[in-house]
């Protein structure tokens, strides 16, 4: 190989670039980080099993949206016949009283944005500084 | 051991067969949510309106005032005092520019110059509703004429559309100008319209709408247009009523009473 003193060094170089990210990631950990959403210590349940929130919360927040604003029903019966006041607010957020610590956990890991707080508050803001 | 064709096909479809078992079972016992509870018909058969009394109204000023400072605490409404930005769902404006089709030169000395309570008329044939392209605004079959925020896309055509002017756009983020928030009502954000929508989170719960609850005078009244036994109709007899601009067709559901 022409060049082989120069071309093998700087291959290993390429590679040891190229794969910076993946590493370091592991070296500070970061691969094995988990989101930890807190959950309320005093609650047992939620609206609908852990199981269905899980993967349908979202879905589950945009009909509960489209009912109360386009439709007006305000009551949500949840499968265990357990009825729910639909609100953003008072339902969920009377649990899970500060958005950083539950929904911000695995919504800034997936890199999911959304713009429920542009408008919607949660109770800890208001005492953390939104007068 | 001769393998033949057959056997082959038998066991790799018994193979597929049972590699689809997990997965089938589980789109079978998916947990599916319940339906919401039936809708009570609390839209149905119902048309509100509203009654302002004028001469209750001049007799106590400060009552306006408390009508409108209650509204706009309940609903996080900003003050933000410039013209151009600022945000009003219930305001004051003066008798001849209220009602210009009702001024002429002998016009009563008593009327000019007097502030009159103006808010969202709820018309019947709401002009705003017809120019929104996403439907965020739309009358509501108890009459209210609803705003979406989740789908205002700012256009503010509904604010060209509006002859009353009652609708206001967010220039900038509200929430720095709301002086207490009130976590029962949701803020604004930066880019949609807003407006007065007769309270309808309050009537959901039973409640008046806050402009008549805050006063003392009752100077305005609320209820169901089409009950003729109403306190509302009541307040009809033998008065004379006057809504904002009636040749424009627009049918307000907000009567003047003088």
């Amino acid at each position: 190989m022409y060049d082989g003193k120069k071309i093998i060094p700087g291959l290993v170089l390429f590679l040891g670039i190229v794969t910076y990210p993946i590493w370091h990631n592991t070296v500070s950990g970061k691969t094995s980080y988990v989101p930890k959403p807190e959950i309320p210590a005093d609650k047992k349940e939620c609206v609908e099993p852990k199981a269905f929130i899980r993967i349908n919360h979202k879905d589950l927040l945009d009909d509960w949206r489209t009912s109360v604003v386009r439709s007006g029903i305000r009551i949500y019966q949840a499968s265990n016949k357990k009825k729910y006041t639909m609100s953003l607010n008072r339902t969920c957020m009377d649990c899970h009283k500060d958005k950083t610590k539950f929904c911000d956990q695995c919504h800034n890991y997936m890199g999911v944005r959304n713009d429920c707080w542009d408008c919607h508050m949660y109770p800890k803001e208001l005492k953390a500084g939104v007068k | 051991m001769e393998f033949s064709r057959r056997g082959f096909l038998k066991i790799a479809g018994l193979t597929f067969l049972g590699l689809a078992a997990k997965p089938g079972w589980e789109v079978i016992s998916k947990v599916k949510p319940s339906e919401s509870s039936p809708a009570p018909n609390y839209f149905s058969g119902k048309k509100w309106g509203m009654v302002i009394d004028l001469k209750k109204c001049w007799e106590a000023k400060e009552e306006d005032i408390e009508s409108i400072n209650t509204c706009h605490r309940i609903h996080n409404v900003p003050s933000i005092q410039s013209i151009k930005e600022e945000i009003k769902w219930i305001w004051t404006i003066e008798y001849e520019k209220t009602f210009p089709e009702h001024i002429h030169d002998f016009n009563e000395e008593e009327y000019k110059g007097r502030s009159v309570i103006v808010l969202c008329n709820q018309c019947d044939d709401p002009p705003c509703t017809k120019y929104c392209p996403t439907r965020a605004t739309w009358k509501r079959e108890d009459g209210i004429v609803m705003m979406d925020f989740h789908r205002c896309i700012g256009c503010r055509y509904c604010m060209a559309g509006c002859p009353y002017g009652s609708r206001s756009f967010n220039w900038r983020d509200p929430r720095p100008f709301i002086k207490k928030v009130n976590l029962e009502f949701p803020t604004r954000t930066k880019g949609v319209v807003e407006k007065c929508n007769f309270c309808e989170e309050r009537l959901s719960q039973g409640l008046l709408p806050a402009c008549v609850e805050a006063r003392k005078d009752k100077a305005i009244i609320f209820g169901d247009l089409n009950d003729p036994h109403s306190e509302i109709r009541r307040a009809f007899h033998g008065r004379h009523i006057l809504q904002r601009q009636p040749e424009l067709g627009t049918k307000p559901k907000v009567f003047y009473i003088v």
